[in-house]
């Protein structure tokens, strides 16, 4: 698991989506968060940005993930990693935290923004961590859910087009349920939402959340596994 | 080393394998071939592990793949048809993390130097694998199937694409790397598996043809000798003379190949050289022979023999049952 995990790591770097991702993510970072904060020069908008940022991670967090299993396929390499002595959960595992990693060091960096807050004013401390907390774990599942994809197919903008259009399925769900009457579509509907972001915005480090995004982590992080699986029975 | 026992593999409705049972013994080498889509590569692909078997079993010194893969495949080394490599790494990278990935317990810098040696891919160490060669990249392949010295050896297709000089050079490696690993080498070559391999296994529609030495399955199909005679001679008395000849079970005239000469094709009967009758009988009439050579059997030829042996084999089957 680490070998592939060191390996991964390193070819964000040889090629360039690493750069890009980290790039465009402090890019549109520091300018979302230049206009919604330290210009208007009040926190209150800190939320906002928060959410705009969780749409942002709709189009960039499938740069992370769209090669990472679809590449090894269209060029066999994946031959090597199923026939050397790792575990199918090891590989998934790898190539998941290759990915976490280059999430978690640019989204480290991209605190910096918040710490300009406290040199001019006083925000609210609780606000900003369950947001960041909040955000991180989003950014988790959105990973597992793009890897997932990137196992289905050998095609990597395919696998790029299917990760932002669940994602952007998934935050659209929110609107869908407002509109809906119907309890019963609703409630499963509701259950897939990021209406479990919620809480993260009201300053409250909502247990049920933070379970409810790890656990939508492992679960396509499972299914990734079981797709492995099933192809080499099928 | 290897046993596979009944194996069978179905793609949807296909059958790709069909309880396909043999074994490979240590210090093998064993010759793997068949026609495009006989089930070699899903076959080889299912020993390594990389694919499971609909059902049967393989097991690789003694270990079951399927119930342990790890161990089974520390023992295995094994390079695909397209060779598995990162380009945008450099070959020194890509064999660090092969040996990493493989778990390897010996000195790294001294093991991939050693297989460096052995595969002579010291001079492109240090460059990235999308800038090398084909015959190179094929190099990297085999040395990255060394890496933790596994005791089975597999070799998909090795020497397609290569030239003549790269392939002479990867036979030599194999016969090389045959003495102390044992190797199953899947291709089409004829020559190849006559220069390389110790026994030969052929399958076709997944299922078992043959499994026999590679010299004993080499004189079982080739019974008939096919030779090209170049004669200066009146076309018919000569014709006429070479079906007359003793030991020659057909002969055709091929048509004109030189100014005077005509070329006839002859054909022996099993086991029969007939090259010295053919020429006391020429030198007797006065017809010059100007040139003689034999048709080697190609692989599809044994293909073709051992599948028609197979069919007829099945139709006396039938006709046994029936008559029975």
């Amino acid at each position: 698991m680490i070998a592939i995990y060191k390996r991964e790591l390193k070819s964000y770097f040889l090629t360039p989506i690493g750069y890009i991702f980290c790039g465009m993510y402090l890019a549109v970072s520091g300018i979302t968060f230049s206009y919604t904060t330290l210009l208007e020069q009040s926190t209150e908008s800190l939320p906002t940005y928060f959410l705009i940022m969780i749409a942002v991670f709709a189009v960039l967090i499938p740069l992370l993930t769209m090669k990472l299993f679809s590449e090894d396929r269209k060029s066999r390499t994946e031959q090597v990693l199923l026939t050397s002595p790792v575990s199918l959960t090891g590989m998934v595992m790898g190539k998941y935290f290759a990915a976490l990693t280059v999430f978690t060091a640019t989204f480290f960096v991209n605190s910096f923004n918040y710490v300009l807050l406290f040199q001019y004013g006083s925000p609210n401390v609780t606000t900003i961590f369950a947001n960041i907390l909040g955000l991180f774990l989003i950014g988790s599942a959105f990973i597992a859910i793009g890897i997932f994809l990137s196992a289905l197919t050998e095609n990597q903008l395919i696998a790029a087009v299917t990760s932002i259009g669940s994602i952007a399925a998934v935050l659209s769900l929110k609107f869908v349920i407002e509109n809906i009457g119907i309890e019963w579509i609703r409630v499963p509907l509701k259950w897939f939402s990021i209406d479990r972001y919620t809480p993260f915005t009201q300053e409250l480090l909502d247990v049920t959340s933070i379970v409810y995004f790890i656990s939508l982590s492992a679960v396509f992080v499972f299914f990734t596994v079981r797709v492995y699986e099933k192809r080499r029975w099928s | 080393m290897i046993e596979i026992m009944n194996i069978s593999k179905n793609f949807g409705d296909k059958k790709a394998v069909s309880d396909l049972s043999f074994n490979v013994v240590e210090g093998e080498i064993l010759g793997f071939l068949g026609p495009n889509g006989a089930g070699k590569s899903t076959t080889m692909n299912i020993i390594t592990g990389y694919l499971s078997a609909s059902s049967g079993t393989a097991r690789i010194d003694g270990i079951d793949i399927l119930e342990n893969p790890t161990e089974a495949k520390r023992r295995i080394g094994f390079l695909p048809e397209i060779p598995p490599l990162y380009p945008e790494m450099t070959v020194k990278e890509y064999l660090g993390f092969v040996y990493d990935l493989k778990d390897c317990r010996f000195p790294r810098e001294q093991h991939l130097k050693e297989i460096c040696d052995v595969v002579k891919i010291g001079d492109v160490y240090k460059r990235m694998i999308k800038n090398l060669s084909k015959g190179y990249r094929q190099r990297v392949g085999i040395a990255q199937a060394l890496i933790g010295n596994p005791k089975v050896l597999i070799f998909d297709e090795p020497t397609i694409g290569l030239d003549p000089k790269q392939i002479i050079e990867i036979r030599h490696l194999i016969k090389m790397l045959g003495r102390e690993h044992t190797v199953v080498l899947s291709t089409h070559i004829l020559p190849e598996v006559q220069a390389v391999c110790d026994r030969i296994v052929v399958i076709n529609e997944g299922k078992l043809v043959a499994n026999e030495k590679t010299e004993d399955l080499i004189m079982a199909v080739e019974g008939t000798r096919k030779l090209v005679a170049k004669i200066v001679g009146p076309e018919a008395d000569v014709l006429k003379m070479l079906k007359s000849t003793g030991g020659v079970r057909y002969a055709e005239m091929l048509g004109k190949r030189d100014t005077d000469s005509i070329s006839y094709l002859i054909e022996s009967e099993e086991k029969i050289d007939v090259r010295k009758s053919l020429f006391y009988n020429l030198s007797k009439n006065g017809w010059p022979l100007v040139g003689l050579e034999g048709m080697e059997l190609n692989l599809e030829d044994i293909f073709i023999r051992l599948i028609d042996k197979e069919k007829n084999e099945q139709v006396k089957k039938k006709r046994g049952v029936k008559q029975a």
